[in-house]
């Protein structure tokens, strides 16, 4: 099968590599990157474990097609701490209990980042319709709802 | 977090360490920082996957497998079929004397559910064992099903699992789960009103995140590990060692990391064949279900059917219980003998009833194997046995949380089992739930305990 190249930046490392056209960056990223923080759990398109931030917006690896990111600007939940210090919305979903078995938790950390950098301000509902594509079948919605929130409002009380 | 210490004051030890504290989740930083290493995120060079080919009948004769296509496809490298199994005809609850073995590794002849393991594909990449599997011919003979527990256990239905013999699961006790305690027809005789009403449940599928799967590394000396997210760690183990006869210190098993799993990631289903098909190649093996297969073949929590009659006094004593259940094992035992003989256990409910009668089946049909989920053979019983109570309190005219006071069972009481109760706390839960709920009671209620008789 004929190869095809993709070259993207992933957290802020470039990276370039050879895969079977179609391939998934789903797939790309987990078996040829090696990076395994988004996770496969539908592989259709309705789950959300896959979820990563494709040039500032929300995307689901697993419908996107890897040669299609040439050149992009890729984040994954595995960039986000920098110099080993978590993020403020792992600290809160860490802080909250937000986690239970974790897989579904870097689709919703992904999810609630692209939310708080598009609305600094959310209200409870634009929290719900932001989570609403990441399922969480450990029942664990109010501890992630409110991990959200409370990065919101820290995030608007140090800007005051 | 609020600690009601006015309960229980006398048996009360204070200066605990952990009760009544937040603790952080030790796993939680992996989790949040997308580091934690479930089983398929294992990078494992060289890996074959394997993709089964299952039986599209609900209740068939296999006449003939063909392969001869499937193994010209480009990439296949190894096609199992039941005769490569060595020790084909299993069940999980062997290990704790639960038998007899029932359930085939791979259909030897007969296929008793849609969905059943039939041929497994062992190829490069994960599309050419898919593309293999679909070219595998088996001629079926279609045989009657039987899809209803009813119709199952009537003379001359079709038999599904000839390692029973019939369609139920003959206990010690006979062909069910028996309590029997005081005269329960003498109950219902002096009872003021009697109840009886059927309550019945589907199949419910526990929808982990994580579908079912496992990667199989050969570590070479004829030994290998098994990266697998059941949560079964040690009935898995144990019983692939019986199903690859082999011994457990050949198989390293490497879990404890589960994507949601809520029961039902206890069965033993892919890492036995998995193992099988990196012994037979030499080479690494991933068996993960898709989406599809997680919904359609895992086995859900069982239905149930309970049928309970009740005999019950104007003043809300319950006299009399007599309740018969019936759960759907489906076309294989797994775990649901067990299940069925929790429900016998449970239907006295948490009340103290002098005169009761239990049976509970467990019933085989040509349905998908069902198996353990969160309190799997007591939930389904807890939903129809709290129905039950309010419908009674309302056929007495008295306040449903009330009525659960009077028949709560409380230290000293003799469950139904033969077994004192001791440390029950139940009424002081519902006292706390009344508040809780905003759902006052009379205040007798209020002053009952779990140690003295009153009110």
């Amino acid at each position: 099968m004929a190869k095809v190249p993709v070259q993207f930046t992933l957290n802020g490392s470039e990276k370039a590599e050879f895969v079977d056209s179609g391939t998934t960056l789903l797939h790309a990223l987990r078996d040829k990157i090696g990076d395994t923080s988004p996770k496969g759990g539908c592989h259709q398109g309705t789950c959300g474990a896959c979820s990563v931030i494709i040039d500032g917006e929300l995307r689901l690896s697993c419908l996107t097609v890897a040669e299609t990111c040439s050149g992009a600007d890729i984040r994954t939940t595995s960039g986000l701490a920098e110099a080993g210090v978590l993020h403020p919305l792992q600290r809160a979903f860490l802080d909250a209990f937000a986690t239970q078995c974790g897989f579904c938790t870097p689709g919703m950390i992904m999810a609630a980042k692209v939310l708080l950098d598009h609305t600094p301000n959310p209200s409870r509902e634009d929290v719900i319709e932001a989570l609403s594509g990441n399922i969480c079948r450990c029942t664990g919605y109010e501890p992630i709802i409110e991990a959200v929130l409370t990065t919101a409002r820290a995030n608007s009380q140090n800007a005051a | 977090m609020e600690l009601r210490k006015n309960y229980f004051a006398d048996q009360r030890k204070d200066g605990l360490h952990e009760i009544g504290h937040g603790r952080p989740r030790l796993d939680s930083p992996g989790h949040v920082t997308g580091k934690t290493a479930y089983f398929a995120d294992r990078n494992v060079p060289n890996m074959l996957h394997l993709k089964m080919v299952r039986s599209p009948h609900h209740h068939a004769r296999i006449r003939s497998i063909d392969t001869s296509e499937a193994e010209k496809h480009p990439g296949v490298v190894k096609i199992l079929t039941a005769r490569d199994v060595p020790h084909n005809v299993y069940t999980i609850l062997i290990l704790i004397q639960v038998g007899p073995e029932d359930e085939t590794v791979l259909a030897d002849g007969k296929p008793r559910w849609k969905g059943e393991a039939v041929v497994a594909v062992l190829a490069e990449t994960e599309r050419a064992a898919q593309e293999a599997a679909a070219k595998v011919k088996v001629d079926y003979e279609v045989l009657p099903a039987v899809f209803d527990m009813e119709e199952a256990l009537k003379p001359g239905a079709p038999l599904v699992n000839e390692y029973h013999g019939q369609n139920y699961y003959l206990y010690d006790s006979g062909e069910c789960r028996k309590v029997r305690f005081g005269d329960v027809e003498a109950g219902f005789a002096g009872a003021d009103h009697i109840l009886e009403q059927s309550y019945q449940s589907s199949p419910i599928e526990h929808a982990p995140t994580e579908t079912t799967g496992c990667v199989v590394v050969p570590e070479g000396n004829d030994r290998f590990t098994c990266y697998t997210n059941t949560q079964a760690m040690f009935f898995t183990l144990d019983n692939a060692s019986i199903i690859l006869q082999m011994p457990g210190s050949k198989l390293h098993f490497v879990g404890g990391t589960v994507g949601g799993g809520f029961g039902g990631k206890v069965d033993v289903i892919v890492e036995p064949i998995a193992i099988l098909g990196a012994k037979l190649t030499g080479r690494p093996v991933s068996f993960i279900y898709s989406r599809e297969e997680e919904m359609q073949i895992s086995s859900p929590r069982a239905a149930e059917k309970i049928i309970i009659k009740d005999g019950v006094m104007n003043d809300g004593r319950i006299v009399a219980r007599k309740v018969t259940g019936y759960t759907d094992a489906g076309a294989y035992s797994r775990h649901s003998p067990y299940g069925a003989q929790k429900g016998a256990a449970h239907y006295p409910g948490p009340y103290t009833i002098p005169n009761v009668w239990i049976d509970t089946y467990c019933v085989y049909t040509n349905r998908t194997p069902s198996s353990a989920m969160r309190g799997f053979g007591v939930t389904i019983g807890d939903f129809a046995l709290e129905v039950q109570m309010d419908k009674l309190a309302r056929l007495i005219g008295m306040d449903p949380l009330e009525f659960r006071f009077i028949n709560a069972y409380r230290d000293g009481d003799m469950k139904a089992h033969r077994q004192p109760t001791e440390g029950a706390a139940l009424i002081e839960c519902m006292q706390e739930a009344s508040r809780a709920a905003n759902w006052p009671v009379a205040e007798k209620y209020m002053a009952m305990s779990s140690y003295t008789k009153g009110a």
